[in-house]
């Protein structure tokens, strides 16, 4: 079943989107959906840096706070116009996100980790702390919605769940292309070692450094529609319980697959709504499962299906050649062109 | 004289703690290569238990001190078999995803059982000793004290008996520990075990002054992390001068520079110097 | 085509390759042997740009390549291979291999994100190469296979692959021949003669003492981080000093 690679599942999945308002009960389903977009579109970002080029970066809330600070501060102290500030929201992301990049990626493993844990921990504190840009603790409100673009308002919660979606496709749509573009690849042969990546010429810093400057990137624009969305902010945003919160999302789904965190982020909060008694107690029941998900199914729903889909595709592969799993383009005429295994070759567990 | 006096001790409190967090940490990250995000939940832990053990149950500071220190070891010991032994051939990722499981668990139930209020823990050293002009509140000269003390016995256990040495010979090199029949199982669940005892003590020790709620293992243990990095993955004396280093650093920072900021110098002075000697501070740069 | 001279490398307290020179010959086959803990792989970690010497120079072609990264030297033509290889197991052989010729392109994000034809010319490019090298090594039959289901000789030979596919003309094996069977090992070693017949030169450490006699031009044998001796295979085999390495040390000849 190509179901999730193909055309025709993504299409369905984007019909189902734009359908949504009109099965959707009320407003309330909305903002939900809304709010689950947004944080797709961080999330998404964050599964570049952390599954597909390995490095697990605990800052990403952070990030995604710039982006909507960014907006708050230039639109309600500033009266920039809301897309100037919007436009702006990724690339301040991405322009701190190069010093923080350059300093911290020369780190492996744990140690970027938690060097990334305690940039997220400084970001928070200046926003808190530095009342003067920030608002402090009071943080930042009546901030303005989007404003109308050749006459469509977007004021409505209608009209937000369409430009959130329009931005989700873009940003899954972008993303997509980079995973599978040879640069993807070399994100991905980061991943596998660092120093079979180097010995393939591949240069590490530089390719880390702009894996991250996507990855905060996307933070930064979702954190911008964050701040056109909910139009108050406070520092609480950059708080390290929502990188964990994407970090399971991305888990859950499946890390390092396209799917997965768009899965994840978008089934989750459903998830904790039906458990609407478990809201403040999430994690009792979500930490064990974090838990179980890493020791049992670490590449999540999406990446253990993958995996299972991609062992069955190969293993006629021996009598003959089969069409191989992963979504690439010109497969089908490739598998055409290749004959048939000789039978000496043997079988091999 | 006497501002400096207090900043001095202010500096050898929080140094104290600091230490016993991070030597916890560091003899877990020295041993078995995982970062546990999860010890300042463990540190969290000890401080409920004490507090439950002395407010519903009655028992005095020093008991309900040893109680936690146990049960908080239990913990650990639980965690390590259930969680880390079965990844110990995960890549880091999982490693430190699982850890934040556990922490995000121990802490929502924390929260559910006794509220995400501030907790007031009583402590019977309310007293301020004044000698020789100085003023010095007992519960911080307590920390001190206590401090040290659990910091030599530790030493002492390290180098001194069979046990201890077992888990040095584990850190130096795991598979010539197995070799030579040391079971690697035993010296992690004891690593573990020792590693809640010396969180427990610490969040004790330290909660009178500083109150009980949920998120009171954070900003200990990211500084931990940052004390460990900089003093050495698995150095013992490194978690121990760090931790001074960076209450000190905290406590004059604090009083001569900003209040506000005060949890920044930790981190900033990480980035600084992670950014100019990515290996550490005490780790042989191999490059 | 590689010259070595007066390598020495140090790690605080320990010198794990001391002085040594050499050169690596164009269009021979070379080895490296020693007892266990010699500084093999350290001296390949030395010339492929993995450890910056403490002292000594490296000359590639006649260009200093003494403080030049990993990636940087693959782009002028040394490659190599690790004892371990990590590929992307949930993914085809194939699909592991295109990433190989990477450094030979340019598409960078704008390439990405306009979908340039440069961009889907390069992909034709490296894939194609990717299969030119899989069938090299004679392994285009497990093109569509998983990578996590392919044997410990298939993997040896993916790993020659790899390698190959960044068009170099040196090629340094680390244990190319490690956890393979005998007859497996004669096979790795005509390919590696196949490899020096298209015009690469080769450079390996391997412990199997039959294959490197049978296979080798020139050996340079490291005890204790030092060159001990040099030479042909007849030479080496003969040289006391080399008989004494091997005999007083625990390592038991393959």
């Amino acid at each position: 079943m190509k179901f999730l690679d193909s055309k025709t599942g993504w299409m369905l999945l984007l019909a189902l989107a734009i359908a949504f308002p009109f099965l959707a009960g009320n407003d309330y389903h909305l903002t939900v959906m809304s709010m689950a977009y947004i944080y797709a579109i961080a999330t998404v970002g964050l599964n570049l840096i952390t599954g597909y080029t390995g490095q697990f970066n605990l800052a990403h809330a952070g990030f995604m706070a710039v982006g909507a600070y960014t907006v708050g501060i230039l639109t309600v102290d500033h009266n920039v116009p809301f897309w100037i500030a919007f436009a702006l929201s990724g690339f301040v992301a991405a322009g701190i996100g190069f010093f923080v990049g350059i300093l911290s990626l020369r780190l492996k493993g744990h140690f970027f980790s938690i060097f990334t844990l305690c940039v997220g921990y400084i970001m928070f504190l200046l926003i808190e702390k530095w009342e003067s840009l920030t608002h402090g603790t009071v943080g930042i409100i009546g901030i303005p919605a989007p404003s109308p673009i050749a006459g469509i308002e977007f004021e409505s919660p209608r009209a937000q769940y369409y430009l959130v979606l329009f931005f989700l496709v873009l940003s899954v749509w972008v993303m997509h292309r980079i995973v599978n573009s040879l640069l993807g690849r070399t994100f991905m042969a980061i991943r596998n070692g660092d120093d079979l990546a180097e010995a393939l010429g591949i240069n590490l810093m530089r390719n880390k450094v702009l894996a991250f400057m996507l990855s905060v990137f996307y933070a930064g624009l979702a954190g911008g529609l964050y701040a056109g969305y909910v139009r108050f902010l406070g520092p609480g945003l950059a708080g390290v319980d929502h990188t964990f919160d994407m970090t399971m999302y991305m888990l859950i789904g499946g890390i390092g697959t396209m799917f997965g965190p768009l899965l994840g982020s978008v089934s989750m909060p459903w998830l904790t709504q039906y458990l609407q008694f478990l809201q403040d107690y999430r994690f009792v029941v979500f930490g064990p499962i974090l838990v179980l998900l890493v020791i049992f199914l670490p590449n999540g729903v999406v990446g253990t299906y993958l995996k299972w889909r991609a062992r069955n595709a190969s293993r006629p592969a021996v009598e003959k050649t089969a069409p191989h799993a992963e979504s690439a383009n010109a497969q089908a005429a490739v598998s055409a062109a290749v004959p048939v295994a000789p039978a000496q070759e043997g079988s091999h567990a | 004289m006497d501002v400096l006096f207090q900043q001095v001790l202010n500096g050898l409190t929080l140094g104290g703690v600091y230490s016993l967090v991070a030597l916890g940490l560091t003899l877990v990250y020295g041993i078995l290569h995982v970062p546990n995000f999860a010890h300042g939940a463990l540190y969290m832990a000890g401080a409920y238990v004490a507090f439950y053990l002395m407010g519903s149950l009655g028992f005095n500071y020093w008991i309900a001190m040893a109680g936690a220190a146990v049960a908080v070891a239990v913990l650990a010991v639980v965690a390590e078999r259930l969680v880390f032994h079965p990844l110990r051939h995960a890549p880091g990722l999982h490693h430190m995803i699982a850890a934040i499981g556990i922490l995000l668990f121990l802490e929502s139930s924390a929260q559910a059982i006794w509220g995400a209020d501030f907790h007031r823990m009583q402590t019977p050293f309310t007293g301020i000793l004044n000698f020789a002009g100085l003023v010095m509140p007992v519960q911080r000269l307590l920390i001190v004290i206590a401090a040290f003390a659990l910091v030599v016995a530790l030493h002492l256990f390290l180098k001194k008996t069979v046990t201890g040495a077992t888990i040095i010979a584990m850190a130096q090199n795991r598979d010539g520990a197995a070799l030579v029949g040391i079971d690697p199982n035993r010296v992690a669940m004891l690593t573990f075990a020792i590693s809640g005892v010396l969180a427990a003590v610490a969040a004790v020790l330290y909660a009178p002054i500083n109150l009980v709620y949920p998120g009171m293992g954070h900003l200990v243990i990211t500084k931990a992390f940052v004390i460990i990095v900089l003093g050495g993955m698995g150095s013992v004396p490194g978690a121990i001068v760090g931790g001074l280093i960076i209450g000190f650093a905290e406590s004059f920072g604090a009083f001569y520079i900003s209040t506000d900021y005060k949890d920044i110098i930790a981190f900033v002075l990480l980035v600084a110097i992670l950014s100019v000697r990515p290996e550490g501070l005490f780790t042989k740069g191999v490059r | 085509m590689l010259e070595i001279h007066s390598l020495t490398k140090r790690f605080g307290g320990l010198t794990a390759v001391r002085d040594v020179s050499t050169t690596i010959e164009k269009g021979r086959i070379n080895a490296i042997i020693g007892p266990n803990g010699a500084g093999k792989t350290t001296f390949f970690n030395l010339i492929g740009g993995v450890f910056l010497p403490s002292s000594g120079k490296i000359l590639f072609n006649g260009q200093d390549v003494t403080n030049l990264r990993s990636d940087q030297m693959a782009r002028l033509g040394v490659s190599r291979t690790f004892q371990a290889t990590t590929l992307f197991d949930n993914a085809t052989v194939l699909d592991n291999l295109i990433v190989g010729h990477r450094l030979r392109t340019q598409s960078g994000l704008m390439d990405v994100l306009l979908g340039t034809r440069r961009l889907k010319e390069e992909e034709r490019r490296c894939r194609e190469k990717a299969r030119a090298a899989l069938d090299f090594v004679g392994l285009s039959h497990v093109e569509n296979r998983i990578a996590a289901d392919i044997t410990q000789e298939e993997r040896k030979r993916v790993a020659f692959a790899l390698a190959l596919s960044t068009e170099p003309s040196l090629v340094l094996l680390d244990e190319p021949a490690g956890g393979v069977n005998p007859e497996e090992t004669v096979g790795l070693a005509n390919l590696i003669r196949k490899m020096v017949k298209s015009g690469l030169t080769v450079c390996l450490i391997e412990h199997k003492m039959n294959m490197i006699m049978n296979l080798a031009d020139k050996i340079l044998v490291l005890n204790y981080g030092e060159k001990i001796a040099e030479g042909t295979p007849s030479e080496i085999r003969a040289n006391p000093v080399v008989i004494e390495a091997y005999l007083g040390s625990e390592h038991a000849a393959a």
